[in-house]
């Protein structure tokens, strides 16, 4: 790659974006286990496993996503552990996006009705048929807008796995600014892929929590 | 599976640690503050009167909102250079915070504006106030109250995303923890110190938070009740 | 144009022939009537008959289409006017008290008059004290608005208009979102402040009360002035609408 902006360089840029929208799956689809299982936890019954889960959320919430991949990355093959940029980044925003989704879950799940949890008390459910068939459909009502919108933060933090070599949308412009040096043209460029990629979703989960009629705003990480 | 930790190389560096922290800690004061006035600026600007300053704030937010922190830091980097100044990178890594939070903050603070009831600003016109007037006596800190819990929060994520300010080589605390790691081969050790001296960090933040909270809500303080 | 008749000479707000829409909505269809200093005009009616947006254009907190207001002076329909030279001489109370919950009611009552016409602190809190004691709230200085009744809140609200000096004042169905054992207070204030000679305004649901206090009922009726008298009117009405509406009790 040499000389100027070219159709080849366009290419590679979208086959990083190709590999943004694919790692933006992965953190969703295993944070999104990993945040169910935490939301869970931390409306659990017992006590210690109330505890141990908030503090998973409050220690992944207190670290920066970038330490959690020099972690994963660097950290981990000194003790014999060897890691692919793609595991290491898939893993870094599984943990991470896991406290995060947990957080928004555990909110929908305790922002049902108490009514509705008293009125499953009383039709004599078990307590996993009370969340599955009570709790938990009214719940995900409540958090399909902020969950939407939680997945624009995933997408941009995607960006993160290029510290990691991993080479998706930004890592691919890092590595067509080497050959062009035209810093200023490629990163606008870069920046208009990511919002090409965000905003529809941005305005999708706005239209959500308008529809929903919870004007609230939901915290999302820079 | 015998792990073979040691902590004591990494741990002989604190006062490095400190230094990272304390700059980590001044720029995201300093975008803080900063970018804390731009949005609550930019989020009346969503509510003037003239079309072309609504537009333009709501630019400004989007483009931020839906592009990553790392792509911002290098378009300000560069685009300042190529325009010919020359910063240094922690003044780039401050600027970039700033812009990047304002944007945050904007949507944050216009929420609590849309919350306050359209009775109190017509009480105030009632009163012959200024429209800066009730801004500044009437509608801002009652907003700021509704909001602060998520206020403050993205306050705490700002400081941790300022980590991303490494990559454009600002001594913070990360790119102090890349630059032991590579000195001791404890890079496991390094970045499990460094993520305990963030968690501190944003302890520290929420309990900074709070004291502010006892200032600048002093009903609050007094009833504990919210607006 | 219409030339105007010479309004009467000693008229603190003039309304002559007032129109107002909100889109096709005609609410105000040719509204006049004045309000002579150290009066009391009560302007009664149906909801939807006019009766608020017509208070609320004396302040102009609505603009009007067609017509003129003429306030202390000020010319209310002129899109020239000083707004806030207006609202330094029109007090207005509204229906949800209003008072801003993160101010104590001292610092309610003293923030217009130190923001706004630069009195000085001191000066500010002995005038808040003096406006409390007359609404019987003189203990309650240091409280904050949700530590207060309704009926406190809205005679606290009451005081914070009364220390701006006004030379007119205007009440918004004051008592409307009130319990019926709280009205008794907030009136008893209003019936004062009528005793002291202050010229008012009142949009009321209180027959009543508007019989008791006011000089002058206007009694609205699709956006017109359907009947106008003195509140004796109320006893013997002379179109039916206004009989119907005193005879259903409201």
């Amino acid at each position: 790659m040499n000389g100027s902006l070219n159709a080849n360089h366009l290419l590679f840029l979208a086959q990083g974006a190709l590999w943004t929208v694919g790692l933006s799956l992965i953190a969703l689809v295993g944070g999104g286990a990993l945040g169910f299982a935490i939301a869970l936890c931390r409306v659990s019954g017992l006590r210690a496993v109330r505890l141990a889960s908030g503090a998973y959320v409050q220690l992944i919430q207190g670290t920066p996503l970038l330490v959690i991949m020099f972690l994963t990355y660097f950290g981990l093959p000194p003790l014999g552990f060897s890691v692919s940029p793609l595991a290491a980044a898939g893993a870094s925003l599984t943990i991470y996006v896991g406290a995060y989704l947990g957080e928004i879950w555990r909110g929908a799940i305790q922002s049902v009705p108490r009514p509705q949890w008293e009125a499953a008390e009383g039709l004599a459910l078990s307590r996993t048929q009370r969340m599955a068939k009570v709790i938990l459909p009214q719940a995900v009502r409540i958090a399909t807008p902020p969950t939407v919108g939680f997945m624009v933060q995933i997408v941009k933090n995607t960006s993160l796995a290029s510290v990691v070599g991993f080479v998706e949308l930004a890592r691919a412009g890092q590595i067509i600014n080497n050959a062009l040096f035209e810093p200023f043209l490629i990163y606008a460029i870069i920046a208009v892929a990511y919002f090409a990629l965000c905003f529809p979703l941005s305005r999708l989960s706005q239209r959500l929590e308008r529809r929903s009629g919870r004007g609230r705003t939901t915290l999302m990480p820079a | 599976m015998a792990l073979n930790l040691d902590f004591g190389a990494v741990l002989e560096r604190w006062p490095s640690f400190l230094d990272g922290a304390l700059l980590t800690l001044q720029l995201a004061g300093v975008a803080t503050v900063v970018g804390g006035a731009l949005g609550g600026v930019a989020a009346i600007g969503r509510r003037s009167r003239y079309p072309a300053i609504r537009r333009l704030c709501e630019v400004y937010v989007e483009a931020i909102r839906n592009t990553p922190l790392l792509v911002q830091i290098f378009l300000v980097y560069f685009g300042l250079a190529s325009l010919g100044f020359k910063f240094s990178a922690v003044t780039v890594a401050a600027l970039a915070l700033t812009i990047n939070v304002g944007a945050y903050t904007t949507e944050i603070v216009r929420a609590g504006l849309d919350a306050i009831p359209r009775g109190q600003i017509e009480a105030a016109e009632g009163l012959a106030l200024t429209r800066a007037q009730i801004y500044r006596h009437v509608v801002l800190l009652p907003a700021i109250e509704r909001v602060y819990p998520a206020l403050t929060s993205q306050f705490v994520l700002l400081m941790l995303a300022s980590s991303v300010t490494s990559q454009i080589s600002a001594e913070e605390l990360t790119a102090v923890a890349n630059y032991i790691q590579s000195d001791t081969y404890r890079a496991f050790e390094t970045y499990i110190v460094v993520a305990l001296f963030y968690v501190a960090l944003s302890f520290l933040m929420r309990g900074g938070f709070w004291a502010l909270s006892l200032v600048l809500f002093p009903r609050r303080r007094r009833l504990g009740t919210p607006l | 144009m219409h030339t105007s008749p010479p309004a009467t000479p000693d008229a603190v707000v003039t309304l002559r022939d007032v129109h107002k829409s909100f889109g096709p909505l005609k609410v105000l269809d040719g509204v006049s009537f004045e309000v002579p200093r150290g009066t009391v005009t009560a302007i009664i009616g149906r909801s939807g008959s006019g009766k608020s947006t017509a208070l609320r254009c004396i302040d102009r907190f609505e603009t009007i289409d067609r017509g003129e207001i003429r306030v202390c002076g000020h010319a209310v329909h002129d899109p020239a006017l000083d707004l806030r030279r207006l609202r330094q001489d029109v007090g207005i109370v509204f229906q949800s008290y209003n008072l801003f919950p993160h101010l104590t009611i001292e610092e309610n009552i003293t923030l217009a008059p130190t923001a706004v016409k630069g009195l000085a602190r001191a000066e500010a809190r002995a005038r808040a004290a003096e406006v409390l004691a007359k609404v019987g709230l003189g203990d309650k200085l240091q409280a904050y608005p949700e530590q207060l009744s309704g009926g406190q809140q809205q005679r606290a609200a009451i005081a914070r208009s009364l220390a701006m000096q006004p030379k007119v004042m205007l009440f918004d169905e004051v008592t409307s979102a009130l319990d019926p054992e709280l009205t008794g207070e907030v009136l008893r204030v209003i019936e004062a402040l009528a005793a002291s000679g202050m010229t008012m305004v009142m949009v009321t649901h209180e027959m009543g009360f508007a019989r008791g206090i006011a000089d002058e009922v206007v009694f609205m009726h699709r956006g017109r002035v359907h009947e106008r008298g003195p509140a004796a009117m109320l006893a013997a009405p002379t179109t039916p609408e206004l009989a119907q509406f005193v005879g259903s009790g409201l």
